[in-house]
């Protein structure tokens, strides 16, 4: 046991080095960071990260990695909050934890779910740390072996949990895949820059990121969906299962939560496949490997426990890369190594050789960070919980507050909330005709690496065939690729075998819903892949023109396939499925539009008057006509809502979206805007 | 309530811009904040060159102000510096620090440019390096046997595009009449390497703080051979050796060692151009157009004051390389040179990028 003796004795160097009274500190007060930083959704590691950044220049190395790994590590652990209680996405690695999070908070729920993500992070995180301690020291020869075909291979892997989550129509999950696809190339070609679905308009060119898919996705259709039942998130008056049960929840799962951690291990390592796919990753491995799928979508424990496992884990995993290369798996990982460097450290295999010891402070600080942010939100869960029980239009202002402020850190741009309402439009009408979202989400975040790796992996082909066909096939067919082979087929057996649950609620079948509404929406999909693929056609380079032709030209045929069978099959057919006829939005006491409107008036005040004006004015208006909460109240919300915003923003020195106000006349910070 | 709080910051804010406004002979910035916009997002290059000079520049500016490093990335960096164009005022609180990836859509004419460099004021310009390597068995060729080697051996080279600072490599590769197919989509150096290492490319370059922090161990192991630099600028504009690489000869004494590569004429002077706008000027920091020469003349010093720390040397190796970091006269000789390119080489740029890659632009 060779890498036993080198590691050892330096873990237990680290260890002495981590365990003093100015590191330790240095390490609660990263956690603590982090916990803050992560509870907002739409701020994860790089924010939490670029607050430490200027005090970390001069700092002790160990207390300034400490304090660094503290935060980053705790991130996946407190963004579970807003997923389960609100049903928005707290960070990309927490989206699938929304799909029965949220639906146990509506069940009184809350507390179980959130306990029973805590425990899961822990575990994940600190296998993930004891994963980091030993692969370290031997990743690199395989870490290399994944090139460009082995990736192509993960990203088909991800792409096959698509059979899985599709819901009741294998079509429909197709297209809505492809439609996410569709979606995510608008903008610079990722080869050659060319400009694609953009219309000469300078926000699309930069495409849209993943924070405002997710959250227009999967936050406004569910907030929209409460905001018109007028109820709280708790169907019950008072909560059920408290934290405790949580635990055992997860211990009686434990199987499960190893396999979803090696997952996270696994995705995290390998550089280039990007972290926000664990989760979903994650999801459809603990639906495929479930006997009993009925309740998956609908609140089941399973399907928090696995995402949440894999998400912490892939921490300790994507640390491999980043030490070991000095390649950042993620952008909070890019402001880690920047601040490695203040340190004094350059991260990379010299690092490993010489400062084995400080690399493990690392490992520990890893370590530790998990155990004290889960046992910190372990104990919080039970008292947060209470917040599902609060009449939900008192919580609207501060959740539309939240998404708008973390859809802005997009591109800090106006934009950015119309992009969110645009975004959110498309969610409200997919959970609405019951389109999987989890399908198109993993189309969005899987699109850029199946063009890339595809385009790439040819190109190296064709030059090693140049050479000779055995070149050639060694490259292609390579073990690793036939491995990945066999369990994307394995994997997509199992989806097959049983598509069933993961829809949104949308009711049974009867006779007095119409053909109409859900024939309208398809047709609207196929009219958009039909416009991507006739702008593909005028992409002047090659290598930027075949993707998005190939994808979107494809889903338009599969969409074209879904508007026949719709024209020839009955309307109780499950592809009519239509939310405002059974199902939640069925008994809602408020109409959609009038509820939208809402979100809408917030983005034309923005539009006039900057976002902190406009926030203050949408509180007090929401407050009053839509809540009728009395003003002693409303100012009490107004200044505990927009004043934590400001401190918030003002400790991470970030602004706000400007209005026209702005344009006309120079304010000062927090009015101001660029 | 929050109305007054509206009301009481709009007026100490109004109370703050009068202050800084009078005096104009010796500039106080005490209790300031400088923002440092950067047009690129945290943890790249430039987020990491700035971070390093922010806290040295608070320290050397009159009345220390806090410096904060504001990444405000976007349309291949012009979205900050149109930003910065449009709306910074000069009164010396907003600066803007731009890379060779601000430079090229500026010389290339891109139309989302709206900014023109003229109008600016530098205070600083630093300066940075790349290698360029192989493995060893095509490194010991390129020793021995330079010109079989590039008559037989197809290279494939990991790209982020070839309007990128890569185009200063490729440019030279195929000057050198080396047969490169160019992989593009790679989100950024570090993937470069990685296909390197992993046998998929056979020919790579690294800017001079990541080959020293993550190839030279390659190097040490017999697992790569750095074959030339781009080089370095000295004062009077000539490439001369990279003071951080001594030993290993310039692009400029290979390609004049090399049967058809030729150090005059257009390809040359466009590769000289393009390199000097990526590398031997690379990141620049400005003050607004209208800022005024007091102002001017107080960031000037205090990055001079920076630079000429006794330990800057020190604190600086490990993170900028040992390059010239030019203040003053010679700071505004490296802008004259990296933005103010004669219309043919730029032409020459466009013509190639169209014909070789079918980059229209």
């Amino acid at each position: 046991m060779d890498i036993l003796s080198i590691a050892l004795p330096a873990l237990s160097e680290a260890f002495a080095l981590i365990l003093q009274p100015e590191q330790l500190t240095f390490l609660a007060l990263g956690v603590l960071l982090g916990l803050s930083v992560g509870v907002f959704p739409g701020l994860g590691g790089i924010a939490g990260l670029s607050l430490v950044m200027p005090f970390i220049y001069g700092m002790d190395p160990v207390s300034g990695l400490a304090l660094m790994v503290g935060l980053v590590a705790v991130i996946p652990t407190s963004d579970t909050f807003a997923s389960v209680l609100m049903g928005i996405p707290g960070s990309s690695a927490s989206q699938a934890t929304v799909l029965d999070g949220f639906p146990l908070s509506k069940q009184g729920q809350a507390a179980r779910a959130l306990a029973a993500a805590f425990v899961s992070s822990l575990f994940g995180g600190l296998f993930g740390a004891v994963v980091l301690t030993f692969f370290i020291l031997v990743a690199r020869p395989i870490v290399l072996s994944f090139g460009l075909p082995e990736l192509l291979m993960l990203t088909i892997l991800g792409f096959s949990m698509v059979g899985v989550l599709a819901g009741q129509s294998l079509l429909k999950g197709l297209v809505a895949a492809g439609l996410g696809m569709a979606v995510a190339t608008i903008g610079e070609a990722p080869a050659q820059g060319s400009s694609r679905m953009d219309f000469g308009f300078w926000y699309l060119q930069d495409g849209l990121q993943l924070v405002i898919v997710g959250l227009g996705i999967f936050a406004i259709p569910e907030i929209i969906s409460l905001l018109r039942q007028n109820r709280s998130i708790a169907e019950t008056a008072a909560l059920g299962a408290g934290w405790i049960d949580g635990l055992r929840d997860w211990w009686r799962n434990l199987f499960l939560s190893v396999r979803c951690a090696v997952i996270g291990v696994v995705v995290g390592v390998i550089p280039g496949l990007g972290g926000s796919v664990v989760d979903w990753i994650a999801y459809g491995h603990t639906v495929q490997s479930s006997r009993s799928r009925e309740r998956f979508g609908k609140g089941d424990i399973r399907g928090v426990i696995g995402p949440e496992s894999s998400n912490n884990a892939k921490e300790g995993g994507g640390l491999v890369p980043t030490l070991l290369f000095g390649i950042p798996g993620s952008g909070s990982m890019a402001v880690f190594i920047a601040g490695m460097i203040l340190l004094g450290y350059e991260a990379g295999p010299q690092m490993i050789r010489n400062d084995l010891p400080v690399t493990y402070t690392v490992v520990w600080s890893l370590a530790l960070a998990n155990v004290f942010g889960a046992g910190l939100c372990i104990l919080l869960s039970g008292g947060i919980a209470r917040l599902t029980l609060i009449r939900f239009p008192l919580l609207v202002p501060f959740l539309f507050m939240m998404i708008a402020f973390a859809a802005f850190q997009s591109r800090q741009t106006l934009w950015d909330l119309g992009a969110l309402v645009a975004i959110g439009l498309l969610g409200i009408f997919m959970r609405r005709f019951d389109w999987p979202r989890p399908a198109f989400l993993i189309g969005f975040v899987l699109a850029e690496q199946a063009e890339v790796y595809t385009y790439q992996a040819t190109q190296i082909a064709m030059l090693r065939f140049r050479r000779g066909w055995e070149a050639g096939l060694d490259y292609l067919v390579s073990p690793t690729v036939i491995a990945l082979l066999v369990i994307t087929v394995v994997s997509v057996w199992l989806g097959m075998r049983q598509s069933t649950a993961i829809h949104d609620g949308a009711g049974t079948a009867t006779e007095d819903r119409s053909k109409r509404a859900p024939m309208l929406f398809a047709a609207l999909i196929l009219v958009f892949l039909v416009v991507v693929t006739v702008d593909a056609l005028s992409v002047p380079v090659l290598i930027d023109r075949v993707f998005p032709l190939t994808v979107a030209g494809f889903s338009a045929v599969l969409a074209l396939l879904v508007l026949v069978q719709m024209l020839r099959q009955s309307v109780s057919s499950p592809l009519f499925a239509d939310a405002e006829v059974h199902g939640d939005d069925a008994r809602a006491a408020v109409g959609l539009w009038r509820t939208l409107a809402w979100f809408l008036a917030l983005l034309a005040l923005t539009a006039l008057f900057g976002f902190v004006l406009a926030i203050v004015l949408f509180f007090t208006l929401f407050l009053r006509l839509r809540a009728g909460v009395g003003w002693p109240r409303i100012l009490a919300l107004t200044a505990g809502g927009v004043g934590g915003l400001l401190l918030l923003a003002g400790s991470l020195n970030r602004d706000f979206p400007p209005g026209l106000l702005q344009a006309l006349v120079d304010l000062p910070w927090p009015f101001a805007g660029r | 309530m929050a109305h007054f709080g509206t009301l009481a910051l709009a007026a100490t804010a109004g109370g703050l811009l009068a202050v800084t406004a009078a005096p104009a002979q010796a500039v106080d910035l005490a209790g300031e904040t400088i923002e440092w916009i950067i047009p690129f997002s945290e943890g790249g290059g430039s987020d990491r060159w700035a971070r390093f000079y922010a806290p040295l520049l608070s320290e050397a500016l009159p009345g220390q102000p806090v410096v904060v490093v504001k990444n405000m990335p976007g349309a291949g960096s012009t979205k900050g510096a149109n930003y910065f164009a449009e709306r910074a005022e000069a009164d010396g609180l907003t600066i803007l620090g731009t890379s060779g990836s601000t430079q090229f859509p500026y010389l290339l004419d891109d139309p989302r440019v709206k900014f023109d460099y003229a109008d600016w004021e530098v205070v600083l310009a630093s300066a940075t390096g790349g290698v360029a390597y192989l493995p060893p068995d095509l490194g010991e060729r390129w020793q021995d046997d330079r010109a079989a080697l590039i008559a037989d051996t197809y290279f494939i080279y990991g790209s982020q595009g070839a309007t990128r600072l890569d185009l200063v490599p490729l440019l030279a590769f195929e000057m050198l009449g080396m047969q490169v197919d160019a992989v593009f989509g790679l989100k950024g150096r570090g993937d470069g390497r990685l296909m390197f290492e992993r046998g998929e490319a056979n020919i790579d370059y690294q800017t001079s703080s990541a080959y020293l922090a993550n190839v030279v161990p390659l190097v040490d192991d017999g697992q790569a051979v750095p074959i030339m630099t781009w080089g370095s600028l000295d004062a009077d504009g000539t490439i001369v050796r990279d003071p951080t690489f001594p030993d290993i000869p310039t692009f400029k004494e290979v390609c004049e060692a090399t049967e058809g590569c030729e150090t005059v004429g257009p390809a040359w002077e466009a590769w000289k151009a393009f390199f000097i706008a990526g590398f031997a000027a690379q990141k620049m920091v400005f003050l607004p157009g209208g800022a005024s020469q007091d102002m001017v003349d107080t960031f000037t010093n205090a990055f001079r004051a920076v630079t000429e720390r006794p330990d800057f040397a020190d604190i600086s190796a490990r993170r900028l390389g040992v390059y010239p970091q030019a203040t003053g006269a010679s700071a505004e000789t490296f802008k004259r040179l990296a933005t103010d390119v004669p219309a043919e080489a730029r032409a020459w740029i466009k013509a190639w990028l169209k014909d070789r890659y079918g980059v229209e632009l």
